[in-house]
């Protein structure tokens, strides 16, 4: 079932910009929570994003996330719940 | 006491802290509980505390930090992280070592 919901495009765009992503996949990981605190039908608000890039070299795993999540910030705060990230450098 | 004073109190006052959704015998989400596994597995002593008892507890605590998730784990007054980053360093055998070179003593396995 295809959504409505912009949030996964918005989302990989945003990272893409601005991390310039080697590889990035958003995945939409809400129907695996269906009657969960946070989950609200037919919206996209459990999401894993599995992304590498040259940006996060040397950078510790909290840096790393920390990263993620400022640039989602507003996803954050419009509902997005849940935000699994996966972060790696090339070659990790 | 502002909320923000009470989070310092419970983080510097207690070795590993665990706010977390629920409680370590009945988590509410499944993020809590993958950190509560994994601390009982490490057999790290902990104190949990649940943020659902509290609006403002569960808005303090992610301005405490500047981290926008629950569950959140402190060592030693020291932010470590959210579900993510807490199974990552256990499954590259890190957490272990981390909380050892913190001092915190964990139960031996039997």
């Amino acid at each position: 079932m295809t959504k409505p919901d912009k949030t996964l495009d918005r989302i990989r765009d945003r990272l893409t910009a601005a991390l310039k992503p080697e590889s990035i996949e958003v995945v939409d990981e809400s129907g695996m929570h269906v009657g969960h605190a946070g989950a609200i039908p037919g919206k996209v608000t459990h999401v894993r994003v599995l992304i590498t890039a040259e940006a996060f070299q040397g950078k510790s795993r909290l840096d790393r996330h920390r990263m993620v999540n400022d640039l989602l910030n507003h996803e954050m705060s419009a509902g997005l719940h849940a935000l699994a990230i996966v972060p790696k450098a090339p070659g990790e | 006491m502002s909320i923000q004073d009470f989070i310092k109190n419970e983080v510097t006052g207690n070795d590993v802290v665990l706010f977390m959704k629920g409680t370590p015998q009945f988590p509410q989400c499944g993020f809590s509980g993958q950190v509560v596994q994994i601390l009982d597995y490490v057999g790290a002593p902990y104190k949990g505390i649940n943020v659902l008892d509290s609006a403002e507890l569960r808005q303090g605590i992610k301005d405490y930090a500047s981290w926008p998730t629950i569950p959140q784990l402190y060592v030693k007054g020291e932010f470590v992280g959210g579900a993510d980053i807490v199974r990552e360093m256990f499954q590259a055998g890190e957490l272990q070592s981390f909380l050892a070179e913190k001092g915190v003593k964990v139960a031996a396995k039997v």
